[in-house]
């Protein structure tokens, strides 16, 4: 598939899926009421809905705002699993790999058990606080072994440096965790994710963290390209590895954190959705980052939906739907391209 | 903190029926009439005396001068019987009375070891966790295991049973007669009958959990003959405590709100924070400012402060009634 097409279709689909999502929940709207009141918010188009207020707060405070968290989230988590990918020219790269959220989990774990997760913006302070500092002291110690020259390559070193975080900071994590047994229940439905809490507010809070990262991430796809032959080449090339590498490294990172924030730990959309895209426009940068972002979204969307109405009116952590849905198609991504490189 | 009643309550039933020695309303009726051989005539003669525990009969060969209680509702009840002075240390999340000799130990993850060196003559908790029962055994102390209450009744036969089993029956048995007392006369003055009356009973936020009607808290609930909003998303797999979406609250359209996390150490999910949530203000319990914070240590426990917890509820209903 062309480029524009692939990035027109991911648009499409996730248009589709958020349209779709605006209609299912728990609360059994009119769906000409709901249209119509959603076709409201458009400028210039007046028509009545017979929603009455209740179910108004429910579409416009509580569905809507999910909708597009969900969005962003999804967004978010696959250009950053994109975006660290092409860093470390490894495709099994994401997020989780790097101690963002081993270090997201210690922070929200602290934060619940010590501070009692009081007040709504504690856990994401601290969630997003600690996601940073794990990619951070990661990034650190990755980079000072790699100067002393232990390991050749730059990049597998600062991939090592961030497993070793992680173990260490999850081992923080689960001690602190057995101490406090009372708060298991609370933290684990913290990692296990779930969007039930997204609000407007939610959106708004890290609209600016994801504006800025997703720019600074999408302007490296050509680099990222020039990075894959290796270090040397893209030296010869007159790229700065080092610089490109911090640059897209702290940009995945913020996307990350605020992601993880709001949503708690979502596993497998940022290895998975990059995957995809690059089965559909090739192994490219500019085509993987964008298509990332939209394919994100839709499959995040797509998962809560299923999430909150598989066993309405409980809901599913999304968590356990994206990992359900995204073993199996990883495994079938990994069946068909194991005769390409990546 | 508190130990969640719908946690040990579910624990309990599992045990319950996965265990051929009955609980629940076997037990009850045989700890209310004492099964043991002697009177309540003398507190030291009574022993040796035998209750039926949700673990079983448990014998107590005499009256048991040092008590390990691992269950938060089982401190409150040994104290309210008048069993304080012999009980020599309480788990971690035993936060009442004050005096209590609050420790490290752990109900959830026991470890037999660290209950042995306290050289317990009983040891009372909510759940057989972690091999307590069989451990303890093998040291010849005598374990009761009283989970979490299903029922009121079950709720007043475990005090008695405490009694009988630490030798203060007649002040176990004059402790739930006050309490029946209290509640009744609570339950009369804000009236049985609210019919249409709704509310929605909150045990945690983020995911939303609550309980229906055919719950310990629930029946509690029930006396005032209160609409449950829960009970329509109840499932069998969830044993009355259903989790419920934003969007089904909002819909079902509560008039009162009961909220069961709304301390600092349990969520700290405050009517006014509840009022903040996003949709929620069209609620008929927000709009009219019907959202009731009430004591959680209380509401997730089965013990002697019961009616404390009716008086709250009894005050939130005669208003939301008005």
């Amino acid at each position: 598939m062309s480029r524009p097409a692939a990035i027109g279709a991911a648009a499409a689909l996730l248009a589709a899926a958020a349209l779709a999502a605006a209609f299912v929940g728990a609360a059994d709207l009119n769906p000409f009421a709901t249209a119509a009141a959603l076709l409201d918010k458009i400028p210039f188009i007046r028509l009545p809905s017979s929603l009455d207020p209740v179910d108004r707060a429910v579409l416009f405070q509580i569905r809507l705002p999910r909708v597009v968290l969900g969005m962003l989230v999804g967004g978010l988590l696959a250009l950053a699993g994109a975006g660290y990918q092409g860093v470390f020219r490894n495709p099994l790269v994401d997020s989780g790999t790097l101690g963002a959220s081993a270090g997201a989990g210690l922070g929200a774990t602290l934060a619940i058990v010590y501070l009692g997760g009081v007040g709504p913006g504690t856990v994401p302070v601290a969630a997003f606080a600690g996601s940073v500092a794990g990619v951070a002291v990661a990034y650190a110690t990755g980079a000072a072994a790699s100067r002393q020259g232990a390991l050749g390559d730059g990049a597998a070193t600062l991939l090592l440096a961030g497993i070793a975080v992680g173990s260490f900071l999850t081992a923080v994590q689960t001690f602190v965790l057995q101490r406090s047994a009372s708060d298991i229940g609370a933290v684990y439905s913290w990692l296990l994710g779930s969007l039930s809490a997204a609000s407007w507010q939610q959106v708004t809070t890290i609209l600016p963290y994801a504006a800025v990262s997703t720019v600074v991430i999408l302007l490296h796809g050509r680099h990222l390209d020039v990075l894959a032959v290796g270090d040397e080449e893209a030296r010869a090339l007159g790229l700065r590895p080092g610089l490109v590498r911090l640059l897209v490294v702290a940009a995945c990172a913020l996307a990350a954190a605020s992601a993880v924030a709001v949503s708690g730990l979502i596993g497998f959309v940022g290895i998975i959705v990059p995957h995809v895209a690059r089965r559909l426009a090739g192994p490219s940068y500019t085509s993987v980052l964008p298509l990332s972002l939209l394919s994100g979204a839709a499959f995040l969307v797509l998962a809560d939906t299923l999430a909150r109405t598989v066993l309405s009116p409980a809901e599913l952590p999304i968590g356990v739907v994206t990992a359900f849905a995204g073993a199996p198609a990883f495994i079938w991504v990994l069946r068909s391209t194991s005769h390409v490189s990546t | 903190m508190r130990t969640p009643l719908f946690i040990a309550a579910a624990l309990g039933a599992a045990a319950c029926a996965a265990a051929l020695a009955g609980c629940g309303s076997s037990a009850s009726s045989s700890a209310a009439q004492p099964t043991g051989t002697a009177s309540a005539a003398s507190a030291a003669s009574a022993f040796p005396v035998t209750v039926t525990a949700a673990n079983g009969a448990v014998t107590v060969k005499s009256a048991p001068t040092r008590i390990v209680s691992l269950s938060s509702t089982a401190t409150e009840d040994l104290y309210g019987v008048g069993a304080g002075k012999q009980v020599v240390a309480v788990d971690q999340y035993s936060d009442y009375p004050a005096g209590a000799p609050k420790t490290s130990l752990s109900g959830l993850t026991p470890s037999i070891e660290a209950i042995a060196k306290y050289n317990p003559s009983l040891v009372v908790a909510s759940q057989d966790s972690g091999g307590l029962v069989a451990g303890l055994g093998k040291l010849g102390i005598p374990v009761l295991i009283e989970p979490g209450a299903a029922t009121l009744a079950a709720a007043y036969a475990q005090i008695s049973q405490l009694g009988q089993a630490t030798g203060h029956l007649a002040r176990a048995t004059s402790l739930v007669a006050s309490m029946k007392q209290q509640i009744a006369a609570d339950v009369q003055r804000a009236g049985t009958v609210h019919r249409g009356l709704t509310y929605y009973w909150e045990l945690s936020a983020n995911p939303f959990y609550s309980a229906t009607s055919k719950t310990f808290i629930g029946q509690v609930v029930g006396l005032f003959g209160l609409t449950n909003i829960a009970d329509k998303a109840d499932k069998a797999a969830d044993g009355g405590y259903p989790q419920l979406s934003q969007e089904y609250v909002v819909t079902a359209k509560p008039q009162l709100i009961l909220l069961a996390d709304n301390q600092a150490s349990d969520g700290g999910q405050s009517p006014a924070v509840v009022s903040a949530r996003p949709g929620w203000s069209v609620i008929p319990a927000v709009r009219d400012h019907r959202v009731v914070g009430l004591n959680d240590d209380v509401a997730s426990r089965w013990g002697p402060r019961l009616p404390q917890l009716v008086a709250e509820i009894a005050q939130a209903v005669e208003q939301a009634s008005k």
